[in-house]
């Protein structure tokens, strides 16, 4: 039936590395472009984001942000749906985030306040998926393009917030009072003070995090709702005569999408910034798509791809400080350069090693 | 008698990836000619005619065309030679007017006006000329299927073609549609075009050619002038060996009802009416065929009894329970609740995921039993142990729960289908075209399994578009024709008497003793 | 009064332009079955280019070239990942924003340091405003002075450049070959490749066609509208396009009407700021800034009519294996 398949790590390992590979190569094309060393670059990056501990704690608390991200896109992958709104339900996130913790700090300790985080930024993040997801469900108008447009109206509506009654008074500032320590989670320095991860934000919502990959992992592959979820996402008509309503289940996936991109703003909001700002997601949301599709939308390798591009996060803000010329916006062209080479060109290899792996098979051999 | 073929295939091969296609094909066609190509799903025609039209290249062998080696890399080559086909799924862009589809690839000049113009006459030409009539301004995919397959014909006559493939024309047709086909069919050849009919079905055959080659398996296994040879040749040579047309039971011994429609009417996502008030009853222990040339209701039917499809009207009463679709459309896990079964007419596109474990698969629809399931979480060794006991009741090969249904073969990943709904022991079965492109060891092994279970007291609702299938498994036969339920037979029903009622020949008197029941 | 509304409408009609450019882009693209939600990022490119070689080379329509051509390059690179390698054309859209804010802001800093932006343009580096003949003539002639000199006359060459591409657009997709196979293969693929047309070739030429217009729309912003390159200068303006074609429901002249409308909110928006409304209050700007995707996920949601792709759009396109 297939043409045939090609051997699990070849799948799994050797072309997601090539991809990888031809999006450094081109990045490194770049370095040299702007006039630096490539491989004394590659140097920097590597040793600031994993060399020292701190560096290191960077590297965990920006991967913590993108396995939120990662996992929402991932889990609507898996339901056929494509949500590029993570942006706008990060975003909002936040604000459940703030609610939580601007409601709470003054009287409850953080253990406290953290379900109730949790709770403001998931609904938050849902609530801003589930027009979208409705319309898409009923209306058959497309989840990708109307999640784009809600991240925009997203950024508007923040905006509006955070220059009206959430403005902490006097400030000059677009943003909230800073919440007392009942609104803050530890830093993982504070917790585990031997470590030395020094300055770095990492905190402890980078456990909640992990948490959330078992349990996507859990949800997709062990529960009926994620069986329905995948049976929907690999052929929908299917599910349909297996009796899954299309309407629920896309309504209920890009809930948990939304819901899982909105806990994002646990990790920056509540565990580093400790105040709800303007333009705190600033991209973490589309790199979710790039983390997905190279986690190839499995906890494990979101996770890995995470920490990736943690690494780039970290080792990028080294390096616009040890080469002045590879500014923070080279950090932007390297994920543009793996989104394009993981992600829009993933099949670009494809031919070639399925020719090297299974050369023509003799013309006789085989039966229909 | 020595005329210059205006087709003639030496030694083509075709493989996709580890399938081989086409084998060592040898074809001659005679010039202003009707030459039919028969032979079962995925005997390889459509790939051979694909290769014909420039769509696919042979890896091997020679194309002549009037007598010179030629190679058709693409479409374009393929028309230039005077090739044009009419594909199964009709090429034609829906928004458009018939007039743009026609010029659409053979518009003359970098501007409109021109090639449309001359296209306009041109139309009229051929309208005179061979009959075929169709409205220029008219929107394409506003048509009713024969006017679109019209459109098609024109398409290829417009640019010159002098060899027409038309590929299993007739499968969307009403037989009154299929007719006029024919009649065109042979207006064309008499004006010296040359036919290539492709089809799986025998009566068109005959009716329609003067030569026939057999394709089975990828290969051509004969070629026969048609008024030498008989449909019960060509259909061993389809099959490879005699067809066992009559299945081994029992006289029913029917019961109680078991489903009971009334009034039924449904209308598709068009508006039209596709099922029209149709009432019947299924009774434990009988075999309900429904018989009718595919696209006169039956699948919508099925859709809408299993709870896929929306009715617009009409009750169902199941065992015992009186549901009325107006009101309250039931889904698939209602009706799968009430006892109902159901093996859809498309495994690929609807009984299968195919890109999901065997065993997997096996709980499709059935993935919220208690048996399968604990709390939220799927309970996964209760769904593994009951995969391989299916597979080895049901001899399923390779019997490998792991091994994604892909990798099955047509009659295993049928039996994948049949095992799981059978084995649920379902009051009511409904079954679409069980054996479609399922081998001939499947098809006995399946035919056995719906008798046995008719033995074991249950209902089933057999659509088929295989009349013998249908003559050997059902004890009563409805005949659909156009949404509407035309006649009733029972399990004696004579092929030809049959073939009127598909038609759309109705006979009152019997329709009536149908309703009395 | 209505000389404010005048003045609204001149600006209506500079804020439009890039949309509709833009818009027109993405109409070639998207008609042609190929989906572009990269139209931010070529514009950005765009931009950048313009700027960069109109400052060097003090001359606009160099630097109009350069423009073009960068966009050309991005929207090949968009061609090559969906068209040649079926890969998705939505991640390939975000791939193009990232890498054009990316390499902007880093080859600015790298040429110009001046912190992502290029030197402002002077003279000829830039398009200047084109007067009309008899404009300054007609100016205080009531009601129709106005209406010609401020909102008719005045504009740059490109604004004029955008407003002919709409008739233009439809000429092309209506009454010539090639606006026939592009509308057919944004609909039925299969259907033009057994027509014996090329469906790589012929979305190839959307995507390019594509290129072309948002390297008018990016340069616009750059060497006509302002005197050089911002960094992140476009700000959602390919989005807002994007939303406007859809709007417009992937036809020329309601692209125009889109457009303007999107325009006119924005323009609106300037002139509303911190003013009151009688009864309503201030409204905040915000509010204008986001109407335009609201709208458009209205109309998405089949209140105002109902908005359908074409129907091959953001598929691949691959041969049926039969």
């Amino acid at each position: 039936m297939s043409g045939g398949q090609l051997p699990r790590w070849v799948d799994y390992g050797l072309i997601p590395f090539l991809n990888l590979a031809a999006a450094f190569l081109v990045s490194g094309l770049v370095v040299i472009l702007i006039g630096e060393n490539p491989i004394d670059a590659v140097k920097v990056l590597i040793w600031g984001s994993l060399g020292y501990t701190e560096g290191f704690g960077y590297t965990l608390f920006y991967a913590t942000n993108f396995i939120f991200t990662g996992l929402a896109v991932a889990v609507a992958f898996h339901a056929g749906l494509f949500n590029i709104g993570g942006e706008g339900q990060a975003y909002l996130g936040g604000l459940g985030v703030a609610i939580a913790c601007l409601a709470l700090d003054h009287y409850v300790p953080w253990y406290v306040t953290l379900p109730f985080a949790i709770l403001g930024s998931a609904l938050m993040g849902a609530a801003w998926a589930f027009i979208p997801a409705w319309l898409q469900a009923t209306r058959g108008s497309h989840v990708v393009i109307t999640t784009i447009m809600f991240n925009f109206i997203a950024a508007s509506l923040m905006v509006y917030l955070l220059n009206g009654f959430l403005k902490k008074p006097g400030s000059m500032q677009n943003e909230t009072r800073t919440f007392e320590d009942g609104g803050r989670l530890p830093f993982l320095n504070d917790i585990f003070p031997s470590f030395g991860f020094g300055f770095a934000p990492v905190n402890l919502a980078l456990f909640v995090a992990l948490a959330a990959c078992v349990l996507v992992w859990l949800l997709i592959w062990r529960t009926k709702l994620g069986f329905e979820i995948r049976s929907f996402g690999a052929n929908a008509t299917a599910a349909v005569y297996a009796g899954i309503s299309p309407v629920r289940i896309t309504v209920v996936t890009m809930l948990i999408s939304g819901g899982l991109a909105g806990m994002m703003a646990i990790n920056e909001i509540m565990g580093s910034q400790h105040r709800l700002l303007i333009d705190f997601v600033t991209g973490y949301g589309f790199v979710g798509i790039a983390v997905a599709l190279m986690g190839r939308a499995h906890p494990v390798g979101i996770l890995l791809a995470s920490i990736l591009f943690g690494m780039l996060y970290q080792g990028g803000a080294e390096l616009s400080f040890e080469m002045p010329n590879l500014t923070r916006d080279m950090i932007i062209v390297i994920q543009g350069l793996v989104i394009l080479f993981a992600g829009a060109l993933e099949h670009m290899f494809r031919p070639a090693i399925a020719q090297f792996f299974m050369p023509a098979r003799p013309k006789t051999a085989q039966e229909a | 008698m020595s005329e210059t073929p205006a087709i003639e295939l030496r030694k083509i091969n075709k493989s996709f990836g580890a399938v081989h296609a086409n084998k060592d094909i040898d074809l001659v066609v005679k010039k202003g000619s009707i030459h039919g190509i028969i032979g079962e799903n995925g005997a390889g025609k459509s790939t051979l005619m694909s290769i014909l039209y420039g769509f696919y290249q042979a890896d091997t062998g020679d194309i002549l065309v009037n007598g010179n080696k030629v190679t058709i890399s693409d479409s374009k080559a393929a028309i230039g030679m005077g090739i044009g086909m009419v594909h199964q799924h009709f090429m034609l862009v829906d928004n458009f007017t018939v007039l743009e589809n026609v010029v659409l690839g053979a518009e003359d000049s970098a501007l409109l006006a021109g090639g449309l113009n001359r296209a306009r006459s041109e139309l009229h030409r051929l309208e005179t000329e061979y009959e075929l009539r169709v409205d220029p301004e008219a929107i394409t995919g506003e048509l009713p299927v024969g006017l679109q397959q019209r459109v098609e014909i024109l398409k290829a006559l417009y640019r010159s073609a002098e060899v027409l493939i038309l590929d299993e024309p007739t499968g969307v047709l009403t037989p009154a549609e299929a007719d006029h086909l024919f009649k065109i069919l042979e207006v064309l050849k008499n004006e010296g075009k040359t036919i290539l009919l492709i089809t799986h079905k025998l009566r068109e055959i005959m009716a329609a050619t003067d030569m026939v080659s057999v394709m089975r398996r990828g290969e051509m296994v004969a070629t026969r002038e048609t008024k030498n040879t008989s449909m019960e040749e060509l259909a061993e040579l389809m099959v490879g060996r005699s067809v066992l047309l009559r299945v081994d039971k029992k006289p029913a011994e029917p019961k109680a009802p078991v489903l009971e429609v009334e009034n039924l009417t449904v209308t598709d996502s068009r508006g039209v009416e596709v099922v029209k008030d149709v009432s019947f009853k299924v009774h434990e222990g009988e075999i309900v065929g429904i018989a009718g040339v595919s696209g006169n209701g039956q699948s919508e039917l099925l859709e809408t009894l299993s709870g896929i499809r929306r009715a617009t009207r009409g009750t169902l009463k199941i065992n015992g329970e009186t549901i009325d679709l107006a009101n309250r459309a039931p889904d698939a896990a209602d009706m799968r609740a009430k006892s109902m079964g159901h093996v859809p007419e498309d495994r690929h596109r609807m009984g299968l995921i195919n890109s999901f474990a065997e065993y997997e698969n096996s709980i499709l629809g059935y993935h919220r039993d208690p048996a399968y399931s604990k709390g939220l979480l799927l309970d996964l060794p209760a769904i593994k142990k009951n995969a391989v006991d299916e597979i080895e009741k049901y001899d399923i090969r390779p019997p490998n729960p792991m091994l994604k249904t892909a990798n099955f073969s047509g009659g295993n990943q049928q039996k994948v289908v049949l095992a799981r709904e059978i084995e649920r022991d379902p009051n009511i079965l409904l079954v679409g075209q069980p054996t479609r492109g399922v081998d001939i060891g499947a098809i006995e092994f399946i035919h056995k399994r719906l008798i046995e279970l008719r033995d074991a007291g249950k209902g089933i609702l057999l659509v088929s578009v295989e009349l013998d299938e249908i003559r050997g498994l059902s004890d009563r036969v409805l005949v659909m024709f156009d949404g509407k339920v035309v006649g009733e037979r029972g399990a004696d029903a004579e092929e030809s008497d049959l073939g009127l009622l598909m038609a759309g020949i109705e006979d009152n008197k019997i329709a009536v003793e149908g309703d009395v029941q | 009064m209505f000389e404010t509304l005048i003045l609204t409408l001149d600006s209506t009609v500079r804020l439009s332009t890039p949309l509709l450019l833009a818009c027109l882009a993405g109409l070639y693209s998207e008609r042609s079955g190929i989906v572009d939600i990269g139209l931010e990022g070529k514009m950005l490119g765009a931009a950048f280019g313009a700027g960069a070689v109109a400052y060097i080379t003090g001359n606009a329509w160099i630097g109009l070239m350069a423009g073009i051509a960068v966009s050309i390059g991005l929207a090949l690179i968009h061609g090559f990942a969906s068209i040649t390698n079926r890969g998705n054309q939505i991640v390939s859209g975000v791939a193009i924003n990232f890498l054009a804010a990316g390499l902007t802001a880093l080859l600015g800093q790298t040429w110009f340091s001046q912190g992502g932006r290029t030197p402002s343009l002077q003279g000829d580096g830039r398009f200047r405003d084109i007067v009309l003949p008899g404009a300054e003539q007609v100016r205080d002639v009531p009601i129709i002075g106005p209406i010609y000199a401020e909102l008719l006359s005045g504009h740059n060459i490109l604004v004029y450049a955008a407003f002919v591409a709409v008739p233009v657009t439809w000429w092309v997709l209506f009454r010539t070959r090639f606006g026939l196979r592009l509308r057919a293969v944004g609909e039925n693929p299969a259907a033009v490749d057994t027509a014996g047309i090329s469906v790589t070739w012929l979305r190839y030429r959307a995507v390019i066609a594509c290129g072309i217009l948002c390297g008018l729309a990016g340069s616009y912003l750059s060497i006509a509208q302002s005197a050089g390159f911002i960094k992140d200068m476009t700000a959602g303006k390919g989005f807002i396009a994007l939303a406007a074609l859809i709007f417009a429901k992937w036809r020329p002249a309601s692209a125009m009407f889109a457009c303007l409308l999107f325009g006119f909110l924005d323009a609106t928006a300037i002139r509303m700021q911190g003013q009151e409304v009688p009864g309503i209050g201030e409204i905040p700007v915000q509010f204008f800034q986001a109407l335009p995707y609201i709208l458009t996920v209205i109309l998405l949601a089949g209140f105002i009519g109902k908005a359908i792709p074409p129907k091959a759009a953001g598929i691949p396109y691959l041969k049926e294996r039969s």
